[in-house]
């Protein structure tokens, strides 16, 4: 079973970021960018069922500027087996993202398509289940266990009363959470190795698939900022102005 | 045009954030219908008839949508769908798994966790945790959105909407196995005006029941960090914040949580905050309106005797 992993680079987690002067888009310029937290959890995934016989080898994509290869070589670091770059300084939104994802799953025929469920920056959670609409696949989205049988995937989801278990056939999409395992941290001689590891870069134009305009961002605004609140002195103080001042109790 | 609106229900029951979708569904303006997709789903169905401002409610009923598979039902709605201009889901984890795929099925991209209309086709979404908040406007001919519900007030339950039956029906695609569902006798962590959040320094789950006390005290929900979900005091389903639940309740307790920028993702639209922390350089003061530097093991306990 091949797995396809793609990752996206983003501004690093712990980073609190601004919006820029003319309001048109967050400042990341000299930020820390990091391979994005839950596409860090896809990739140890895939990596685990390669060490497990379950599959048979890694790819990682991303799609994003050149500065992802990064991101990439992190991914191979981790144990990706190769990795596939399409260059574009396009800010695609998710459909666009999803059908070249799966013009790649074409190609190379991945049985399995593990995707973090949502980006840190843009915050959609949709490129997975787009994936799975475009290839008419079945979706496993926010996964936190993930089980190979054969030809047959189950898989346990976190939902909002719990937990769901699902069992789909392959080609499947799975999507990961937070909970679906503890990503590792790529050691020294393997982040030399993944340098030597093929990475082929290709562009939008490599595909045939017709991305359009779909959104227009008119503006990007920093959020109201709450106003400086009290310190307390004692358990009776907070009751009593949550009681008189606030009235929320 | 019409907006169509998908109803978030377990069959039995009506959720509250339905009726949350539908008022952003009345800030665009139009008529507005709700698709109701299960299996017995005939409460449900009566709830939704009486949502304020609904003009229809559709009903898709068989048992192969009785668990709201993405795959067993996105296709229906995608059919309904030709005859909307806007296509509305709450951002629950329900309307997350499906929208997408209803989305690109209609080969539109859609708008994510939409907190404000500012027009028919151009919305308000918060993007980095909620740290910028963009205006967008949806060049698509149909726009495919989720509401975040937190932002919106659910309309009232005064309405009688007519009922018309579908008779869709599709072959099941992928297996339904099993669901363990938190049993809480708490209101829902999403609507609850009160909510008591824990984090890493309860240092177990037993220490959670002085905040599951104190939630009960004040009739509220219990919720948490992601480092208490983590550590494994309380299932995952309580979590808040980025990744876990966007909540904006009137009260908002957190105890002994430092208020990391993905926690504060989930709850810093609440109305009043109070952060209960023994460190008084952690973040979560930034936001509190009250903060009491205090020991939580000490502070708590005195809390539920003076409530």
């Amino acid at each position: 079973m091949k797995v396809l992993v793609p990752v996206k680079r983003v501004v690093d987690a712990n980073v609190k970021v601004r919006v820029n002067a003319d309001n048109t888009s967050v400042d990341t310029a000299n930020l820390k960018m990091a391979i994005n937290p839950f596409c860090e959890i896809a990739v140890e995934e895939a990596v685990r069922l390669k060490e497990a016989g379950s599959a048979s080898e890694v790819v990682v994509l991303s799609i994003g500027p050149k500065a992802s290869q990064e991101q990439l070589r992190t991914a191979l670091a981790l144990g990706a087996d190769r990795a596939i770059h399409i260059e574009t300084d396009e800010d695609l939104v998710p459909l666009s993202v999803a059908k070249l994802i799966h013009a790649v799953q074409q190609k190379e025929q991945a049985d399995l398509v593990i995707l973090g469920k949502q980006s840190i920056d843009s915050d959609n959670n949709q490129t997975g289940q787009m994936l799975a609409a475009i290839g008419k696949m079945p979706q496993a989205t926010f996964a936190s266990e993930v089980k190979v049988d054969a030809n047959q995937l189950t898989v346990t989801r976190e939902v909002d009363g719990g937990l769901q278990t699902l069992m789909l056939p392959l080609p499947a999409v799975v999507t990961a959470d937070l909970r679906l395992n503890e990503p590792r941290y790529a050691k020294l001689p393997n982040i030399m190795k993944a340098k030597r590891k093929p990475l082929e870069s290709l562009t939008p134009a490599d595909f045939d698939v017709t991305l359009k305009a779909h959104q227009n961002v008119i503006k990007v605004t920093p959020p109201a900022q709450r106003s400086a609140g009290v310190m307390v002195s004692s358990v009776e103080e907070l009751v009593e102005k949550l009681k008189n001042e606030a009235k929320v109790i | 045009m019409a907006i169509l609106v998908l109803a978030e229900h377990d069959n039995a029951s009506l959720k509250l954030d339905t009726a949350k979708v539908v008022a952003c569904g009345q800030a665009i303006g139009g008529d507005i219908d709700v698709l109701v997709i299960g299996h017995n789903c005939g409460d449900a169905v009566k709830s939704a008839q009486q949502l304020n401002g609904v003009r229809n409610v559709l009903i898709a009923d068989a048992a192969v949508y009785a668990n709201g598979l993405a795959e067993n039902i996105a296709d229906v709605i995608t059919e309904v769908a030709a005859d909307y201009e806007h296509v509305l889901a709450a951002a629950s984890s329900h309307g997350k798994d499906i929208l997408p795929r209803v989305a690109a099925l209609l080969d539109v991209n859609q708008l994510s966790e939409v907190i404000e209309v500012v027009s028919n086709d151009t919305f308000v979404r918060p993007i980095y945790a909620g740290n910028a908040l963009a205006t967008v406007q949806s060049l698509d001919d149909k726009k495919v959105m989720t509401v975040r519900s937190s932002a919106f007030d659910a309309v009232a339950t005064d309405g009688n909407a007519d009922l018309v039956t579908l008779s869709q029906e599709v072959a099941p695609q992928v297996e339904f196995v099993s669901q363990s569902l938190t049993e809480s006798e708490r209101p829902e962590l999403g609507s609850a005006g009160v909510i008591v959040s824990g984090g890493r320094a309860l240092g177990n789950s037993e220490n959670f029941t002085m905040l599951e006390q104190l939630a009960d005290k004040l009739g509220g929900a219990l919720g948490a960090s992601r480092a208490a979900v983590d550590a494994g005091y309380v299932p995952n389903d309580l979590q808040v914040g980025q990744t876990g639940k966007i909540v904006a309740p009137d009260l908002y307790i957190a105890v002994g949580i430092s208020g990391a920028i993905q926690h504060l993702a989930g709850m810093k639209d609440s109305k009043v905050i109070v952060a209960i922390n023994k460190d008084p350089e952690a973040p979560i003061f930034q936001v509190a309106d009250y903060g009491l530097e205090a020991d939580l093991f000490e502070a708590v306990p005195q809390l539920l005797e003076q409530l």
